[in-house]
Formats: C-alpha cells, sequence, structure tokens
C-alpha cells in the first residue's frame, strides 16, 4: 500500500482501491486513526474516537469479505454525536448526557452498520444541534481545518471538520435549519439535507422534530449521492419517514442543458460577504456556460422566515428537552429535597446557556396568553415560506444562493451576540421551513477560506440537486487545501479546553 | 417588553434553576431576540392557514403486532437511582 492522502480521497477512491485489493479495510481505517493521532489535538472534531472498535472491525470487513461485501464494507465515517449509538456513549455534547450509554441504534446509523460501514467515532456538535459554530458544545470547540482561529460552523461542525481534516472520509450530520450545508460550507465540503422525511429520524435525538433531517458529509457530490443512497427509506418507528418516488441515483451529469435555475433577490439583498458574492456570482456565470439559464425570482417572505423559525424551533425544543429530568439517564442534581427541585437543578446543571434560551424561548411562546401571537403566527409565516417556494418551482428548476452570508469567522466573535450568530443561517433556514431538499457545495475562496453554493429543489428532486451539482462541481474544479495553521497563532491560540476525556466510549457499537 | 418577572416564571413553567446572574442575562438577550421575532406581526396571517409540518400524510398506523419490549434491566441502565427495580426519584414535595 503506498501512503493515502487522507485530505482528497474520496468514498468512489477508496472504494475502488479495496475492490483492486490496492487497499484492506484495516489499511484504509488505520490511515483515517493515523490522521485523527497527528491533527486532532488541533482540531477537537470528535468527542468520541472509536479506534479499537473500528480497527477490529475493518480487520472482520477484510476477513469476511465474502459475507460483507457490498457497496459502502469498510469505509470508514464519522458519525454527529446526537444519533444514538448502542455500546457508544452519545452525548449531545451537553454535559446533561455527559455518560449516556444508549440501548439502541439510530435507523440511519443502523443501515450503515449493516452496510459494514466502519464507525470511526462520534463528532463534536452545538449542543444538541442548537448554534452554528460548534461554541455551544459542553465539552470542547472545533476548529476549522482551514484556519485553526476561525470555526468549522455549526452545528454538525464536528463531521464536517474532521471530513474536512481527513480525520474521516465522509460523515453523517443532521440539519435543522443549516447545521449540515453551512458547516459543509465553511469546511469546504459538500453536505446535503434531504427532504424532510426522506430519512428516518429514529434515534436522531430530537431538537425540533418538524425540521430535524439526516445527511451526508462528504468530500464529493458522487459520495453524497452514494452515502444517501444508504440511509433514505420509510421507518416503521419514524411516522413521519416516507418512501423516496424514486431510487437516489449515482450522478453522472456535466452539463446543465435546459436546467433553470432561480436566483431569489432577497437572498442577495442584504449582508452577503462581497467575496462570497464574487464566487457566488462566478458559479452562476458557470451555471449558464453549462447550458442552464439563470433567472431572478423572488421569495418574498424570506425576511420573516428566521423570526419565524425562532418560534418554532424554540417551542418543538422546549418540548422535546423535556425528557431531560435527571429521572431515566444522564446527569442529576444532588442532595434535592424534592422531585421539582431535583428537576430544576438538573436542567440548571447540565444545560448550557444556548440551550437554556432556547428552552425559555420556547416555554415563552407556548405559554397561555402568548400561543397565538407567537407559536399560532409562526406556523402561519411558515406557510407563507412554503407557498413562496411552491409559486417560484413553478418557474424554475431548482433555487440557487450563497450557503452562508459569510466563510467561516472567527473563535468566540459571535459568542456573546446570540442574534448575529442566529443571522449565520439565513440562507438555509427558509428550506427548513419549507421542508426541502438542498445542498452545499464549495465553489472557491475568498480570503483563503471555502464559500459554499446552495442549490434547493422541490420536495423529493434529490436526483435533480445532485446531477446539477455534480457538473457544477466539475466545472469548478475546487482543491480542497486546508492548512491545518492557526491565523493568530501567538495570540489566542487554538487549544480549547478539551472535555473529552470525561466520555467513555464504551466498548459496545459494531 | 419582557421582564425579570417573566423570565422567573417562564424558568418555573419550563422547571429549569437560573442563578440570579443568568436571570439578568437572560432578560436582556431574550427582550433583543422577541423583539426581532415581532417582525413577524407585520403580516396580516388571519385567512392563512397553519403549517405543524411540511408532509401530506396524516393519521400513519401500523399493523398492531407484539414484539419484544427493552428488557427491565436495559431499561433501567442509564437511571441515575433505581430501586425495586424502579426509577428512584425524591419525594413528591
Amino acid at each position: 500500500m503506498g501512503s493515502l492522502d487522507t485530505l482528497r480521497l474520496t468514498a468512489r477512491e477508496a472504494k475502488k482501491l479495496l475492490v483492486d485489493g490496492a487497499v484492506s479495510a484495516a489499511e484504509l481505517t488505520k490511515a483515517y486513526l493515523d490522521q485523527i493521532a497527528a491533527v486532532e489535538d488541533r482540531v477537537h472534531a470528535y468527542i468520541v474516537v472509536t479506534a479499537d472498535n473500528a480497527a477490529k472491525y475493518s480487520t472482520k470487513v477484510d476477513r469476511e469479505m465474502q459475507a460483507m461485501r457490498g457497496p459502502l464494507a469498510g469505509l470508514p465515517i464519522a458519525v454527529k454525536d446526537n444519533m444514538v449509538t448502542e455500546g457508544v456513549t452519545t452525548t449531545c455534547a451537553s454535559r446533561i448526557l455527559h455518560n449516556y450509554m444508549p440501548v439502541y441504534t439510530a435507523t440511519a446509523v443502523r443501515q450503515l452498520w449493516d452496510d459494514h460501514v466502519v464507525m470511526l467515532g462520534k463528532t463534536n456538535l452545538d449542543e444538541f444541534a442548537m448554534g452554528s459554530s460548534t461554541e455551544n458544545s459542553g465539552f470542547q470547540t472545533t476548529r476549522n481545518p482551514w484556519d485553526l482561529a476561525t470555526v468549522p460552523g455549526g452545528s454538525s461542525g464536528g463531521s464536517a471538520a474532521a471530513v474536512a481534516a481527513g480525520e474521516a472520509l465522509w460523515g453523517l450530520g443532521s440539519d435543522t435549519g443549516g447545521s449540515i450545508r453551512q458547516p459543509a460550507a465553511l469546511c469546504g465540503i459538500v453536505g446535503m439535507k434531504p427532504t424532510y422525511g426522506a430519512v428516518s429520524r429514529y434515534g436522531l435525538v430530537a431538537f425540533a422534530s418538524s425540521l430535524d433531517q439526516i445527511g451526508p458529509l462528504t468530500r464529493s457530490v458522487y459520495d453524497c449521492a452514494l452515502l444517501l443512497q444508504h440511509i433514505v427509506g420509510k421507518d416503521p418507528r419514524d411516522a413521519t419517514s416516507v418512501a423516496l418516488p424514486a431510487p437516489i441515483e449515482l450522478p453522472t451529469a456535466a452539463r446543465l442543458d435546459g436546467l433553470r435555475v432561480g436566483i431569489p433577490r432577497e437572498y442577495l439583498a442584504a449582508g452577503i460577504e462581497p467575496g462570497v458574492r464574487a464566487r457566488f456570482d462566478e458559479t452562476a456565470a458557470r451555471v449558464e456556460e453549462l447550458g442552464g439559464r439563470c433567472l431572478e425570482v423572488s421569495l418574498p417572505h424570506t425576511e420573516y422566515a428566521l423570526p419565524a423559525y425562532y418560534i418554532i424551533a424554540p417551542a418543538e425544543a422546549s418540548a422535546n428537552l423535556a425528557r431531560f429530568d435527571g429521572v431515566r439517564y444522564g446527569h442529576r442534581a444532588a442532595d434535592a429535597e424534592d422531585l421539582i427541585t431535583m428537576y430544576e437543578r438538573t436542567r440548571g446543571e447540565g444545560f448550557g446557556p444556548e440551550v437554556k434560551r432556547r428552552i425559555m424561548i420556547g416555554t415563552y411562546a407556548l405559554s397561555a396568553g402568548y400561543y397565538d401571537a407567537y407559536y399560532g403566527r409562526a406556523q402561519r409565516v411558515r406557510t407563507l415560506v412554503r407557498r413562496d417556494f411552491e409559486a417560484v418551482f413553478e418557474e424554475v428548476d431548482l433555487v440557487a444562493s450563497p450557503t452562508s452570508p459569510t466563510v467561516a469567522f472567527k473563535v468566540g466573535s459571535r459568542t456573546d451576540d446570540p442574534l448575529a450568530m442566529y443571522m449565520s443561517d439565513i440562507c438555509t433556514i427558509p428550506v427548513n421551513l419549507a421542508g426541502l431538499p438542498a445542498i452545499s457545495i464549495p465553489c472557491g475562496l475568498s480570503d483563503g477560506l471555502p464559500v459554499g453554493f446552495q442549490l434547493i429543489g422541490p420536495a423529493f428532486s434529490e436526483n435533480r440537486i445532485l446531477s446539477a451539482a455534480h457538473a457544477l462541481e466539475a466545472a469548478i474544479g475546487f482543491e480542497p487545501a486546508p492548512s491545518l495553521r492557526d491565523s493568530s497563532a501567538g495570540a489566542a491560540g487554538a487549544g480549547a479546553p478539551d472535555g473529552a476525556a470525561s466520555v467513555s466510549a464504551g466498548e459496545g457499537g459494531q | 417588553m419582557i421582564g425579570e418577572d417573566d423570565v422567573r416564571y417562564v424558568a418555573r413553567l419550563a422547571r429549569l434553576h437560573l442563578e440570579q446572574g443568568e436571570m439578568q442575562r437572560m432578560t436582556g438577550e431574550l427582550g433583543k431576540i422577541l423583539a426581532h421575532i415581532d417582525k413577524m406581526s407585520e403580516l396580516d396571517t388571519d385567512a392563512v392557514p397553519p403549517t405543524a409540518h411540511v408532509l401530506d400524510v396524516v393519521d400513519v398506523t401500523r399493523p398492531d403486532r407484539v414484539e419484544e419490549g427493552l428488557p427491565r434491566a436495559e431499561a433501567l441502565r442509564n437511571a441515575p437511582a433505581v430501586t425495586d427495580d424502579s426509577f428512584r426519584v425524591p419525594r413528591m414535595g
């Protein structure tokens, strides 16, 4: 085996190496574990690395090649730590779940385990997936491999950074308001949020149940389709999962002939950095070079999507997080004299500031006297946001926008201003409200940091999106070159306090 | 405008203990966030039906088959306190 370039290797290429016998599953897994050992103390992508399990399981894949043959067998993956994994701790990056050992496995992860994918570990996130930078993790702040002084985005920042830093071949994330697409954009990789219902949410610790979706974080559009193929499907354990009208296809397109791409003027109106805007405009020009047509369109209720989201998501979260009460699992406050006091102290000690904020907003919005003014109105605004998209998809096949208004921002630069942090998701949130599929692909650099290009489609148009993204990806020719350097070295260093030691991996799993 | 008394009341509803400093900071932050959210009131939404979720499915059912449940020991495995094969909690107050 020659040395593997884990920073560039795609799953498609890795698969070929395995099939050709050029590399074994054990060697492939070891390459990622070696890269983790080399860079993880700078990147902090993982909460738990299941190195022993991964090494053992990859050896088993090699040994039982005949029985374990399959399109994904032996390909190593990173899993966001809000998907439960039997025998491996699942913390949601929260102190309240620091010792939680699930007794079952999320359907999406189970499907991959059944396909003999090798799990490398569980990745960092903003606590309970609430945030856009991973700075809200109760354990550690993940760093962006392109510049360790900046954030990787969030909430799936751990999986995104792991893939970008060559610490995983690909990863799973979850997206409630942009939590796959925004970190993919900031880390220079591909990330997709499927149509609501396409992937089972069983075993995904619930944040906002009507918005959450699991999806892939990968190094190429082809890999994204390949991974998506193996996690979609109706699950009897998730009543909101549905069968796709057509199977996910592996993309081959090189042209966009006849494709109509709408560019919503509201998304470009305010707050888009000039460098991001420049890369976006260049990519839109490529759409036309490839035979597509760009048209200006309008999504008039865009400015109301963020306010509606910040009622709906916290309202659902306040209900979903009621289950963390110190009775059945997780942290419990010591020496509380009665039950209610135990609840209150457990939650006060266990949750971090952003989770508390959202529980408070949600509880307030659902409380007597405010329900109609906040939650009721937000649900009606959600209908208007959906209708905007429905109307636009009468005229165009896909909608394009920047994924994030800015490139990766400095660690600490937005933590004192929740609203500024919320603005990170201005281009991604409306998509979740409407339940639509969308992808982010890297489209170049601004100030040396990656810029993401978002393509949004109608419900269940995953194949159309993947096909267009594949053609664009080839035309863009993005070259991944994360430096793993710290632009602020000498000033505030990148060595975040690493709380991972407080979490034990467990001996179960695959 | 949300005041500290409102925040205290909502924290009680949410069963969430906040320290005095947290209470003050939260009052300011929630005020700002709710002011942004109030933008929604610019819209006349009286004639618009609400969206609870986006899927065109209602009343999903499945065959009522008996399946093995979670064994008691597994269900109790993560509990902070257990007694007599049950979750143990402080007295009701």
